[in-house]
């Protein structure tokens, strides 16, 4: 099982794709080239301070709003390992699992946690958080399909026989 | 055991009987593609191996967030979209003709009991004509125009009856409001809204659209409208007996039904920054605000325009006050010009825009800066979404917007 530690961002109810990432910025060329405005209207220092293996917990609805897979992919090049929400809106969950960005739905999580601290993630088992269990469920298995395949674009590719198809489902993502 | 409309679709597209929970895989009736996600889905369909798309009759490519182009790269969008619709032999091309939701179902592409998916989330909006459709990213686009074919989880429904007359002023943007400040922004998430009743049968095509577009503002996957004579009509199409049958049976299983007495809706809006802050009209009254659009897939059409107009006739817009009007397409812009709607409407002062999405993603035509108000008819209230973060948008019924741009204030009609 895979397994993971990691300093947490802290983010409220309803974070909307126009917050993600603004239709201003939706036309640049590259996702580098929009990823420092990300989440630039409700906190613009934010994606400055994200790093590596960071991850950010949210509370309920995240990532509602517009269908631009902008978002997710944002959120991936900003180095966030997985975000942990009370839900997702489904546009957003779908492009997440499409693009390997990995959600995780905990309905507890985000009223106890602090921003800055760490947490540690087992996937599709439970997430802890100084010393408590927070339980969490596993993925249906078609998405964990695409998820091990890494992205539907490379499930694709492996359909279209460009690429081998993995032999195992553990690579995660 | 009964079937919801959304079943009844779903289980006619996949030749099984399905039930909420099931994932299956539906094929494709129809895709639309918006210019601002063109570039993405080309590079995706290639990087996945894809040479041609499955079936070119049945893709649509719109331009019309970009359009007319406010920066320099956005011309790069239509120049990939024209591309690519010449290598694949895609006859729908659309480049200045209006917005997509609108052309989509105004065009004929949608038919009752379509599967039908597109790269904008209002794409919601089809369910007026007893579709089922909905937005996807770009990624699962990119794989549709390969395979024709995308996985869904069979939504589970919630019934919403109206039944009865609507009072005076009250417009279907205020019932839809009503709907999602009663769900909340996230309370249809994963479901299908099924509307049905005496006071949506007695609704135009244009009002249904303007509900189903905005059904994604509680999370819906779909909405869904039974097609009845009017349907038809402005589908050009006759219906047969499956689609007469699109009606949730009696003893379907809903996830809830919410029931309405239409004498109990009023003007509402959505303040700022949430769709689902859902105050009464009365009880904003004399705010003072800065502009006022009317127009967007929600309430662009010319029963809004008209709406606008019976306000505004022989009034002026308040001096201080911009009125933005952008009509949804150029076949609603021309109806406006014949009937006097826009004569009207540019007479009591107001800017008159080209179709297109235009302000309502904040891209061009009236962007806002900080502190500013704006009443708007459109369907998202974002923070920063028509200008700085420190804009407050009103969501409201045209017959509202119009109203408020003449007092320079929120006032009830």
């Amino acid at each position: 099982m895979e397994q993971f530690t990691g300093k947490v961002w802290v983010l409220g109810d309803d974070i909307d794709t126009d917050i993600i990432i603004p239709t201003e910025y939706l036309a640049l060329k590259t996702i580098e080239d929009m990823k420092k405005y990300g989440f630039s209207p409700l906190r613009p220092e934010l994606a400055s301070m994200i790093r590596e293996g960071d991850m950010i917990v949210a509370g309920k609805n995240f990532g509602c709003g517009s269908s631009r897979e902008q978002a997710p992919e944002v959120i991936k090049a900003l180095g966030v390992r997985c975000v942990i929400a009370k839900s997702f809106a489904r546009i957003f969950f779908r492009n997440s699992i499409n693009n390997g960005l990995l959600l995780i739905e905990q309905p507890d999580l985000r009223d106890h946690v602090e921003e800055g601290e760490e947490i540690s993630v087992a996937v599709n088992s439970h997430i802890t958080y100084k010393g408590r269990q927070y339980p969490i469920a596993s993925l249906p298995e078609n998405l964990v399909e695409i998820l091990n395949a890494g992205g539907l674009v490379k499930a694709m590719r492996a359909r279209n026989g460009l690429d081998r198809r993995k032999e195992n489902g553990t690579d995660g993502h | 055991m009964g079937q919801t409309v959304i079943e009844k679709i779903l289980s006619r597209n996949t030749g099984s009987l399905v039930k909420p929970g099931d994932i299956v895989t539906v094929s494709v009736d129809r895709v639309m593609i918006d210019d601002i996600m063109m570039p993405f889905i080309v590079d995706k369909f290639h990087e996945m191996g894809f040479e041609k798309v499955w079936d070119p009759d049945k893709v649509v490519m719109i331009y019309d967030h970009l359009v007319p182009s406010s920066q320099q790269d956005d011309v790069r969008h239509y120049k990939v979209g024209d591309r690519f619709a010449k290598e694949n032999g895609l006859e729908h091309v659309y480049r200045s003709d209006g917005i997509c939701h609108q052309l989509m179902t105004e065009e004929g592409y949608v038919k009752p009991g379509d599967v039908v998916f597109g790269t904008d989330s209002h794409t919601t909006t089809y369910g007026c004509v007893g579709a089922f459709s909905t937005g996807i990213g770009y990624t699962e686009m990119a794989a549709i125009l390969g395979t024709g074919t995308v996985w869904i989880k069979v939504p589970e429904t919630i019934k919403i009856a109206i039944d009865g007359r609507l009072p005076d002023h009250v417009m279907s943007k205020d019932v839809i409001l009503r709907i999602i400040g009663d769900l909340g922004a996230d309370g249809a998430t994963y479901k299908a809204l099924e509307f049905c009743g005496t006071t949506v049968e007695q609704m135009s095509i244009s009002s249904r659209m303007t509900m189903a577009n905005m059904a994604i503002e509680a999370g819906a996957k779909c909405a869904v409208f039974t097609p009845d004579e009017k349907t038809a009509e402005y589908c050009g199409t006759v219906l047969g007996e499956w689609e007469r049958s699109l009606s949730g049976d009696g003893d379907a299983v809903y996830d809830k039904v919410i029931t309405y007495d239409a004498r109990g809706f009023e003007p509402v809006m959505a303040c700022p920054s949430q769709v689902d802050k859902i105050q009464p009209v009365r009880l904003l009254e004399g705010t003072a605000i800065d502009q006022v659009f009317i127009g967007s897939c929600t309430n662009g059409r010319l029963e809004d325009l008209q709406a606008a107009a019976r306000v505004l006739k022989g009034k002026k817009v308040a001096p201080f006050v911009k009125l933005i009007v952008t009509p949804a397409s150029r076949k609603v812009y021309e109806e406006a010009c014949a009937c006097g709607a826009v004569k009207t409407l540019v007479e009591a002062g107001a800017i008159l825009t080209h179709p297109g999405c235009g302000l309502c993603c904040g891209r061009a035509g009236g962007i806002l800066w900080d502190n500013e108000k704006v009443v708007a008819t459109n369907n998202r209230n974002f923070l920063g979404r028509m200008g700085t973060s420190k804009v407050e948008i009103y969501l409201a019924s045209p017959e509202v917007a119009a109203a408020c741009a003449v007092a320079g204030k929120i006032v009830l009609p």
